[in-house]
């Protein structure tokens, strides 16, 4: 009748994994907000950045398009040339900035060859990358034409070899991060608050379960489903939209550990606000205080470097900075984990604090 | 029958701050028998039996389960026990069956879903979530989590409030086969009537003190002897005799 079988507290621990997992499987929000939200917000952002500078010029009604110089600045990937305005659409946008300058070549019968005038506007300041690129061509230009003379001065070019830094590289990184801040912070205090509310968790007490297999069996369902999210947007981002794997498996492997790291963290701010919260109702403005802030002031959309100073040094507190440094490094720049010993220091500092005030908040009953 | 004491509470006091909500309690369970605690809301129930259960904290007395003290001991005592809690949940979005092997999981025990549901008749509703059920069906299911790891005793904190009379007498139907099964059953409940047929002996507690233990068939045999009478003339029959003669008594499927 009764059982002298050894008590495993590994099974108790993986089946309350089990059923966790499960559970957030079922759980339409959790898989809206790990996997559908950044998702959609990489598309969006991957379409509408990252094209760089280009140069809006309108080409004039009756520019010789058939000349040596034109045919160069068509090369030009940065030049983007409008044919299809009239002059007086042209003379419109070029006073309100919306082109950058207005481009006028004529041949004539006479030497010089070619007269070229361009028109620049005060509105914008994107007229000088136009007037350099033209320089540079003409100089060419005349300079073999007049082979004779002796050189002043020769330019020589080159141009080094780099990786193209596209806007995904940037934007994945941040969401991944905020990702796992909001499934970390929202989910771990969603969860723990029902399941005490529920008396779920007293009825767990009833068996013999140990209180850290309650707590590391759902943080191990949580880590698991969202390395799989993270995997899952990486996938996406790199065969969608080029995302930079330096080194392939390593780099993914480098950032599914920061993901697992940064996660434990932020579920440490969800203890935290499922021992504070008097019911369900109180978890979303509590998780908000947390979240928004740095999903505004980490560097998950655009860089900390337009921050004014004392802005930057609120952010370089902040926990999201440094994970979405650190694996911007190790995917971008190749960084292995050692490399980034320093944002993950900082990491290991926000633990420590996090999960002090979360041992001495957190509730069972 | 020797009655021999399964569980044993001496002197058993809690106090929350100033209030005392279990005062000097001393009672003992007989193994084999279905023992009922019965008295007003807020009369320490509860509170004795969460302590006995091993949830809850005493300020002092002593309490042995099955030979083991709650003190040192209460691995041993919650791997031989099996509680239902009032009002308690279950985890979110898992089926009955997923539950079972989540429990069989905590209790470190191999048991199949189908056998646990089959023994409180809802093998059907193996696929069916707990929020879905009847409340005579919650409390089957939240039985069967109790028989799990074949308990000497199992803690049923009011199984039956809220049930109809159906569900009440095959909730009671049930509770008499685990005890047939060799399990000590220790009940709560409002319902004198489901005492007075359901269980062999009865604890009256209240303002946190135990003011009467006897069988219920002895407390009705002195209170009688003692001349009292009840104000209106006891038919043979009650309404809710009319109710199950009308409604039949087998159990549905709501």
């Amino acid at each position: 009748m009764t059982n002298n079988q050894n008590y495993s507290n590994t099974r108790a621990t993986l089946a309350i994994a089990k059923a966790s997992l499960r559970s957030i499987l079922r759980s339409p929000s959790a898989v809206v907000f790990s996997l559908v939200f950044p998702l959609i917000f990489i598309v969006v952002f991957a379409n509408i950045g990252g094209s760089g500078v280009t140069v809006d010029v309108g080409v004039a009604k009756g520019c010789d398009t058939t000349s040596e110089v034109y045919q160069a600045l068509k090369t030009n990937q940065m030049l983007n040339l409008i044919k299809d305005q009239s002059t007086e659409e042209m003379n419109k946008n070029l006073s309100k900035g919306s082109i950058d300058a207005i481009l006028d070549i004529k041949k004539n019968n006479a030497m010089p060859p070619f007269t070229i005038d361009v028109q620049y506007t005060k509105a914008s300041s994107k007229g000088g990358i136009l007037k350099s690129t033209l320089n540079n061509i003409l100089y060419q230009a005349n300079a073999a034409m007049n082979k004779n003379q002796p050189q002043l001065a020769e330019v020589k070019e080159t141009t080094i070899q780099g990786r193209e830094y596209r806007y995904i590289d940037f934007i994945l990184p941040g969401m991944l991060g905020f990702s796992l801040l909001s499934s970390g912070v929202f989910g771990t205090a969603f969860v723990f608050l029902s399941l005490r509310l529920t008396l779920v968790i007293k009825r767990f007490f009833a068996t013999p379960v140990k209180r850290y297999s309650i707590v590391l069996g759902e943080a191990l369902a949580r880590i698991v489903f969202a390395l799989a999210g993270a995997l899952f947007i990486i996938a996406i981002g790199h065969y969608a939209f080029n995302f930079t794997l330096i080194h392939g498996l390593t780099t993914v492997i480098n950032m599914l550990i920061l993901s697992a790291i940064g996660l434990i963290i932020f579920m440490g701010f969800g203890f935290i606000i499922s021992g504070v919260a008097k019911n369900e109702s109180s978890v979303p403005p509590f998780s908000n205080i947390i979240t928004l802030p740095q999903f505004l002031l980490s560097g998950t959309f655009f860089s900390t470097a337009a921050f004014p100073g004392w802005l930057q040094h609120i952010s370089r507190v902040l926990p999201l900075t440094h994970l979405n440094e650190a694996m911007r490094k190790v995917a971008f720049e190749g960084a292995s984990l050692v490399d980034v010993s320093h944002q993950l220091l900082i990491l290991g500092i926000w633990f420590i604090g996090v999960y002090v005030v979360a041992v001495k908040t957190f509730k069972w009953e | 029958m020797v009655n021999k004491p399964i569980i044993t509470v001496k002197n058993l006091v809690k106090k929350y701050g100033d209030f005392t909500a279990v005062d000097d309690i001393s009672f003992e369970v007989y193994e084999g028998e279905i023992f009922g605690l019965l008295g007003p809301n807020g009369a320490g129930k509860t509170t004795t039996l969460e302590i006995i259960e091993t949830l809850r904290d005493k300020t002092s007395g002593e309490i042995s389960v099955d030979g083991f003290s709650i003190e040192k001991d209460a691995d041993n005592i919650k791997k031989r026990i099996g509680v239902q809690l009032q009002a308690a949940g279950y985890y979110p979005n898992l089926n009955l069956s997923e539950l079972i092997v989540l429990f069989s999981g905590l209790y470190g025990i191999n048991k199949t879903p189908m056998e646990m549901l089959g023994k409180v008749a809802l093998t059907e509703k193996a696929k069916a979530k707990y929020k879905d059920l009847s409340g005579g069906q919650k409390q089957r299911f939240s039985i069967a989590t109790t028989l799990i790891n074949d308990p000497r005793i199992i803690f049923l904190d009011e199984p039956t409030t809220g049930l109809d009379p159906q569900a009440r007498r095959n909730l009671w139907d049930l509770i008499r086969e685990i005890r047939a099964n060799g399990t000590t059953v220790v009940i709560t409940t409002h319902y004198m009537d489901e005492a007075e047929v359901l269980c062999d002996r009865v604890a009256f507690i209240d303002g946190g003190k135990v003011i009467g233990i006897d069988t219920p068939d002895n407390f009705i045999d002195k209170l009688v002897a003692s001349g009292f009478e009840r104000p209106k003339q006891v038919k043979l029959a009650n309404l809710e005799d009319v109710f199950i003669n009308l409604t039949g008594k087998e159990w549905r499927e709501e």
